[in-house]
């Protein structure tokens, strides 16, 4: 069997072998009980002291939701500012300048929303200063509101009837210290070892063999390039992310990257099982995102490794795939690998440009970020899915004629309300802001920005097109990647995208969390002969036909004006 | 923090690792460099030529005609500076560029299809720079992961010392 193909196999299993222990101590932790790593615990009472917070106060769902946004419109204001005035601000070695202010806009909410979305390159777009004490730390905080978010829905599901959803707070500061603080340390020093930088030192200069004279750009990127892919943050140090090879320098730490990425989401699923005490719902969740997983991998695969048709016309071979925007030290195998973890579970770093990608796989990353529930980013994943999850219950509750229920809580018209407006929202976001660009692009070619709409696309035709659906989408799913030919850094993908992204993030929080809530305040109904399971292979399956009918439905037409029409036109 | 102080204890103390010939630095290990001179191996096409200061790829999208076009002057130079060579020899990675602008390596046949004419500017013999390909290609991972390749300025250093 050829190596390339052994090798994701190989990151596959990895992935695996980390995350089924991970799901279970996850799910102790979070229970408050006993874990080897308790030793965390003065440090955690020292914050706690600290911020005079008191870790054991039971939230209600709104309380929860509360804390949750005062936090994070604190580090939104913080880090604007700081974004702005950076220039004058210390550990700036290579005296990059200060963002303009719809730029810190777009930046700031990308990294509180954990989407990073970069319309800067790092190399020159941000200091050592805000590479750290804004990227990075709040690679690690919105990571952990994510996490925290997720183990408030676990909560409401624990007991029979209750109002409390735990304290976010508690749920917050653990998932840093004891799941991502950790875990990054150790990642961080895998990276260091094998060569990414992670000093403090600035630009270097040297005069290659041919004598060109070469600046090289560095800085302490090992730290940030471990919570970046822990967290499914995605946003990197250069502007390439980990195509770059300082930042991904061999095909060790791309498998190290790729297993790290995918461990956190992978083990909240199994922790959601283990902690509301039904293992099997959640091994059927994991089963229906795996064989989710599968679909849009195995595709992207064969897209990527059949080469580009066009280049093939002009007699060249293309054996071991198409390369253009690709690494040859990763090659197309495990460069297409990562294109559909990235998309599905929100990372959005990236070890090959998408843009260059084939038109189908194209089409399969843009439907792994709409889909957006195959595993998900940090926490959001299972908070997404659990949308669909209810939109299931309540299709089949009709279907059967029973009334709805999950888990002994009767879904009634508000929590199916609340779950129809948070799935029509992405459509909504993601057409209409596509639908705005283009027509900006079409009408307004000519208006005054940074950028002018008229030289805003890279490529022409379908796939321009689709560069302006693949940003959107990727906003909205608080993704991060991007088709990076397109031209983004103006004021109106600054400011569009920033807002599609606060509201892609919170609304999506919001809603499972109130409808968790409400669900767990309802006496609880005992299971009978009547129940509909939803802990069966077949309710597996119906959520699995769901997610598609909705997504398919919601994005067919669009999909059909991008990739699909560049498919076909290539083998015509 | 914690990490710069272990980085410190790593190759390159954690700036990055350096390249050195006859007591210059000419590079570093991971980052690629341009090579288009003919007494070279080269490099694959870079779309910030090589510019460590910055990173990007083509962003091309495989139907765009201009890039086509490219891809097709890319082809006819390697034809050119190659003599004995069939298109269907030259491997994808030789006519298209890499998704950071930076790769430091090419396949084992993008070092291949160039040995005639290496041998042939810096008269010496075919088979001794075939070895040279061979001793300077990295095997998969532990034999078993991933591809294999060619790290283009190690290979150029060889090819150096060689004299």
């Amino acid at each position: 069997m050829n190596t390339e193909l052994l090798g994701i196999i190989a990151s596959f299993a990895i992935t695996l072998i980390i995350a089924i222990p991970l799901g279970k101590y996850l799910a102790k932790m979070f229970a408050g009980e006993h874990v080897w790593t308790d030793f965390m615990k003065p440090l955690e009472r020292g914050i706690f002291k600290l911020a005079g917070i008191n870790p054991k106060e039971p939230m209600n769902w709104k309380q929860f939701l509360k804390a949750m946004m005062v936090i994070n419109i604190l580090w939104l204001a913080y880090g604007f500012f700081v974004l702005i005035y950076q220039d004058k601000l210390p550990l700036n070695p290579d005296g990059n300048p200060g963002m303009t202010a719809d730029l810190a806009f777009n930046t700031i909410i990308s990294f509180v929303v954990n989407c990073n979305l970069q319309h800067y390159s790092g190399e020159s777009g941000l200091t050592y200063l805000t590479q750290h004490f804004i990227v990075m730390f709040l690679q690690f905080t919105s990571a952990a509101t994510g996490i925290a978010a997720a183990v408030a829905l676990f909560k409401a599901f624990r007991d029979k009837t209750t109002t409390d959803l735990g304290n976010f707070w508690d749920f917050f500061v653990k998932s840093i210290t004891r799941l991502l603080l950790p875990l990054s340390i150790v990642i961080a020093l895998i990276l260091t070892f094998n060569g990414t930088p992670s000093s403090y030192a600035g630009k270097d200069q040297f005069i290659s063999m041919q004598g060109d004279i070469v600046n090289v750009s560095r800085g302490p990127a090992a730290q940030m390039i471990a919570i970046k892919h822990l967290g499914t943050n995605g946003g990197g140090w250069f502007g390439a992310n980990s195509a770059h090879p300082l930042e991904n320098p061999n095909y060790l730490t791309n498998m190290v990257e790729i297993v790290s990425q995918m461990i956190v989401p992978m083990a909240m699923i199994l922790a959601f099982g283990i902690f509301i005490r039904r293992k099997k719902l959640g091994l059927v969740i994991f089963g229906v995102m795996t064989v989710g997983m599968f679909m849009l991998m195995i595709p992207t695969i064969t897209s990527e490794l059949g080469g580009n048709p066009a280049i093939a016309k002009m007699g060249i071979t293309q054996a071991t795939g198409a390369m253009e925007g690709k690494e040859v030290r990763f090659g197309p195998t495990a460069t297409a690998y990562w294109s559909t973890l990235t998309t599905i579970v929100s990372t959005g770093s990236v070890n090959g440009m998408h843009d260059s990608t084939m038109p189908l796989t194209g089409l399969w990353q843009l439907l792994g970020m709409m889909i957006n529930g195959f595993f998900g980013g940090c926490g959001v994943g299972i908070l997404n899915y659990f949308i669909y999850l209810i939109i299931a219950v309540f299709i089949s509750g009709l279907m059967v004629g029973r009334t709805p229920e999950f888990l002994g809580h009767k879904v009634e018209a508000r929590e199916v309300k609340i779950a129809a407006i948070i799935t029509l929202l992405s459509p909504l976001l993601i057409m209409a802001g596509t639908a705005i660009a283009s027509y900006v692009f079409m009408a307004h070619g000519n208006a005054d920005w940074a950028v002018k709409p008229a030289n805003w696309l890279n490529n022409p035709g379908y796939h321009g097109f689709s560069e302006m659906l693949y940003e959107m989408t990727s906003a909205n799913a608080n993704n991060g990647s991007g088709f990076e030919g397109l031209g983004d850094n103006n004021i109106f993908w600054n400011v569009s995208t920033g807002i599609i992204l606060i509201l892609g993030r919170f609304l999506p929080i919001f809603g499972p969390i109130a409808i968790a809530g409400l669900l767990a305040q309802k006496k609880y109904v005992p299971e009978s002969a009547g129940t509909l399971r939803v802990d069966t292979v077949t309710f597996g399956l119906m959520t699995f036909a769901i997610i598609l009918v909705l997504n398919a439905l919601s994005y067919f037409p669009a999909l059909v004006l991008g990739p699909i029409a560049e498919y076909f036109s290539m083998i015509k | 923090m914690l990490i710069s102080f272990a980085g410190k204890l790593s190759k390159g103390q954690g700036d990055g690792e350096k390249v050195t010939l006859n007591g210059k630095t000419v590079g570093y290990a991971l980052l690629g460099q341009k090579f288009d001179k003919p007494q070279y191996f080269w490099s694959r096409p870079s779309a910030v030529g090589y510019n460590a200061a910055g990173s990007a790829g083509s962003n091309k999208g495989p139907s765009n005609p201009d890039y086509l076009k490219d891809v097709q002057s890319r082809i006819d130079t390697l034809l050119k500076y190659n003599p004995g060579i069939k298109k269907s020899d030259i491997p994808a990675d030789m006519v298209t560029s890499s998704g950071s602008g930076l790769d430091p390596a090419i396949s084992p046949q993008g070092a291949a299809i160039q040995i005639k004419r290496i041998a042939a500017i810096r008269k010496i013999d075919e088979k001794q720079v075939a070895d040279l390909v061979a001793v300077n290609t990295q095997k998969p991972l532990l034999g078993l992961f991933g591809p294999s390749t060619v790290n283009v300025l190690e290979l150029n250093i060889a090819l150096d010392k060689l004299k």
